[in-house]
């Protein structure tokens, strides 16, 4: 079990990977062009959190955002949606400055998502790694295939992912 | 919705493991018949036999007997969905980030300007 997808390298952007960990866990990672203070800060200010969470190409739009960033604290980002607008809420429950910050995903009721996300700074670039953790792989299944982003296969992709399947079975 | 969900179980289990992998990068490049991937991957006929037949339960892989020999090949349409699946996530998560990169690339250049104007 360790599907894994990887965006085209380019020499302008950094690239996100996507890797299944597991049937209940999913593991994204990007490098980010600045120091893990300012990245940290555009996680958990809400100022600067509402500019890039919600990119214009996701087709939402975000109504209101709270970000409580302490250990305990809540969250909660209201989204535009027909017949009535979409919360998103939960708990911090690890706020590590410039180096690690997890929260709770408690919309869908109890045994929501955990999402983990480490910040880790070389040469004055950012690794961010987030991970999200569901409480059941139907969960996790069932949070790839929301919204009406269907998109067209191609045999590009389906060369990617056996060309990883390869790698990740060490054969 | 649940019915592709399942469906994705079945296919993500069936990926699980590590001669199942290899039997369909093998079928990616030709068809094989079971005693072809027997002997490649140094296993039982039976074994085999088994393998196929997680793979063909989760529709990776379709089997059809001719004569006395049965052939497998790829099921293609299946393993789209789950490539589908990962970059649709990834996609979501690229767009996010490259607007965190935008930001980010912003508040740096604003506190190297503001450096720059308090050492003068």
């Amino acid at each position: 079990m360790n599907a894994r997808i990887e965006g085209k390298p380019s020499a302008v952007k950094n690239r996100t990977t996507v890797e299944r960990k597991s049937d209940r866990e999913v593991v994204v990672t990007r490098t980010i062009n600045g120091p893990a203070r300012i990245v940290f800060e555009a996680f958990t200010k809400a100022e600067l959190f509402k500019r890039w969470w919600v990119p214009k190409s996701m087709g939402m739009t975000l109504l209101s955002c709270e970000l409580d960033a302490r250990v305990g604290g809540k969250y909660r980002l209201v989204f535009d949606h027909d017949p009535e607008p979409a919360a998103f809420f939960g708990t911090y429950v690890e706020v590590k400055p410039y180096s690690r910050l997890a929260w709770t995903n408690d919309e869908g009721g109890e045994g929501g998502s955990v999402t983990t996300v480490t910040f880790e700074e070389k040469g004055g670039k950012t690794l961010v790694v987030l991970r999200e953790s569901y409480p059941s792989k139907e969960a996790l299944d069932a949070a790839g295939t929301g919204a009406a982003d269907a998109m067209v296969e191609t045999f590009d992709q389906l060369d990617e992912l056996l060309v990883a399947l390869g790698e990740s079975s060490g054969q | 919705m649940v019915q592709y969900v399942t469906r994705l179980d079945t296919s993500f289990a069936a990926l699980s493991d590590a001669t199942r992998r290899g039997v369909l990068e093998q079928l990616g490049r030709a068809d094989a018949s079971i005693t072809d991937l027997a002997e490649k991957f140094d296993m039982t006929l039976t074994g085999m036999k088994k393998h196929v037949g997680v793979l063909e339960q989760a529709g990776l892989v379709t089997t059809k007997k001719i004569g006395r020999v049965r052939t497998c090949q790829l099921g293609p349409r299946r393993l789209e969905e789950e490539t589908a699946w990962l970059e649709r996530y990834r996609r979501r998560w690229d767009e996010r980030f490259d607007a965190l990169d935008k930001v980010v690339e912003e508040l740096s250049r604003k506190e190297k300007s503001n450096e720059r104007k308090n050492r003068r």
